[in-house]
């Protein structure tokens, strides 16, 4: 029997005392696909960051992999909306997708044989091996992404939360990232991400629509049924 | 002289080390406010005959435990908390010197310190200081790159961000602390933050941007001592406007390499729309 990668039952989300979404219920297996959507400020990113540990819930029961959300930084990789904080920074992309592995090396650990191949392989897979050598800063904003993306891949995680990964991204880079997601759900890995697209939903096998409450959860057919797009957006998706 | 040369040594590698984090986290206004915060606990350290490093400890802790508890229990941000405490404990400070017999003096030697006057003493706690932000950056070199990009990226890899970020301030503190008997409490701002920046606009590595930046700091000292010396101008102020001048021209270096980086860039299209025709 697979067992439960993230479980949330009665979950209540937010900041502080100020709650965005109310009773979440979420149980995920390893493989499967969960697709957030919403329009900003639905609650999205303040569920991810939850399940990351970043923000304690605020009532209402959640786990990761077993265990309380942030205890397990090995195995749950994350990324962040927009994660470039500036653009100053003097850092090459392979020094930016290294990083991935610091999880895994703590304070002290040393970078093995292993390590190098894991950053290599990200970076031929994600495509970031051509501009690997370039700073941070002279890159597109599609080509951050992708370092960033090659850098999730390197911590090697069981659990992906994703925060709008396909932002910034060109028609190909959309597939590459459908493309990556198929590829690590087919190793096992359980991948969370927030999306503003409706096409983002396609191949998950569960969609969660937020509107600053669970307006619907289920397979897309059920999940994105006109009412509730409507509900959430004021429109329905063309047929 | 020559002391006063290995004290703005030291002080230019740990301000470089320091200042490489102030610049990467964009903690410039929280190292202005600990430079000024620390001015009340040297004059009243001053003014009791305690050693004015023990003053400025106490009040670069005085003044980040203010922040932390105006920000956590007023819901105020960050740079709200440092601007108030910032302006509060400079006023203090004043207050304090203006008890002195020596007043204008005193607040003078704080403010831009007596390079001139440095003694093999204070050489030693530089160097102690040195050592201590040197295998701070060695030893909390991860979290603080995570940091640089984003926080969640340090929190979601298992770092304690608050601890680090306690911990990144620390070192920041005592750079200031060992700094303030060279360049005075004012200007050891312009060595952390003008070799630094210049780091940035050259390096492709942090460690690369650190050793820029420790090469600035002391190319700055030396050249501002003997500015001071031919021209009889306060040593500390020559060395810091030496360290911002060779931003200023760096800025502008880059600035031109772009300009023709883009205009090389703009040359085969012309070419190819000449032969169109």
């Amino acid at each position: 029997m697979l067992t439960k990668t993230i479980s949330a039952s009665h979950l209540s989300i937010g900041f502080g005392r100020h709650t965005v979404v109310a009773e979440i219920e979420l149980t995920t297996l390893p493989g499967a696909l969960v697709v957030l959507i919403g329009t900003n400020g639905s609650g999205k990113s303040t569920l991810l960051k939850t399940l990351a540990g970043m923000l304690a819930p605020i009532s209402g029961q959640v786990t990761i992999l077993g265990d309380e959300p942030g205890k397990s930084p090995r195995r749950v990789a994350y990324l962040p909306q927009h994660p470039i904080s500036s653009h100053t920074l003097p850092l090459r992309a392979r020094d930016v997708v290294a990083m991935g592995r610091f999880a895994h090396l703590g304070l002290f650990g040393r970078e093995s044989t292993e390590d190098r191949k894991i950053l290599q392989s990200s970076l031929e897979l994600t495509g970031a091996i051509e501009f690997a050598d370039k700073p941070l800063r002279d890159l597109s904003s599609g080509q951050q992404q992708r370092t960033h993306l090659a850098q999730v891949l390197t911590r090697q995680a069981e659990i992906l939360l994703l925060d709008e990964p396909t932002a910034g991204l060109d028609i190909n880079g959309r597939k590459l990232v459908a493309d990556l997601i198929a590829s690590e759900r087919a190793r096992g890995v359980t991948v969370v991400m927030a999306t503003h697209e409706l096409q983002d939903a396609e191949n998950a096998n569960t969609v969660m629509l937020l509107a600053q409450r669970v307006v619907s959860i289920g397979p897309p057919d059920v999940a994105l049924r006109d009412e509730y797009l409507r509900e959430c957006f004021g429109f329905t998706q063309p047929h | 002289m020559r002391l006063a040369l290995f004290a703005s040594i030291l002080v230019a590698i740990t301000c470089a080390i320091a200042g490489t984090f102030v610049v990467l986290r964009g903690l410039a206004f929280v190292g202005d406010a600990l430079s000024h915060g620390v001015l009340p606990g040297i004059a009243t350290a001053l003014i009791f005959g305690v050693s004015g490093i023990i003053g400025a400890a106490v009040g670069a802790v005085v003044m980040m435990s203010g922040v932390n508890l105006i920000t956590r229990r007023y819901k105020l941000s960050g740079d709200t908390a440092i601007g108030l405490l910032f302006v509060g404990m400079l006023a203090l400070g004043v207050m304090i010197t203006s008890r002195s017999s020596n007043f204008e003096e005193d607040l003078d030697h704080i403010l831009f310190g007596e390079t001139l006057s440095v003694k093999p003493n204070d050489l030693l706690w530089q160097s102690l200081a040195l050592v201590i932000v040197l295998l701070t950056g060695i030893f909390a070199r991860r979290p603080f790159l995570l940091m640089s990009i984003d926080e969640g990226l340090a929190r979601t890899s298992g770092f304690n961000v608050t601890l680090f970020q306690n911990l990144m301030l620390a070192i920041v503190g005592l750079t200031v602390i060992a700094s303030f008997q060279t360049v005075g409490t004012l200007l050891v701002l312009g060595m952390l933050i003008a070799p630094a920046a210049t780091g940035v606009l050259f390096a492709r590595r942090i460690s690369s941007m650190m050793i820029i930046a420790s090469i600035i700091g002391c190319i700055a000292s030396y050249a501002g001592l003997l500015i001071s010396f031919h021209f009889k101008l306060t040593a500390s102020a020559s060395i810091v406007l030496v360290a911002v001048s060779i931003f200023a021209i760096g800025a502008i270096a880059t600035e031109i390499k772009r300009n023709r980086n883009s205009l090389q860039d703009e040359m085969p299209h012309q070419h190819e729309h000449n032969h169109a025709h």
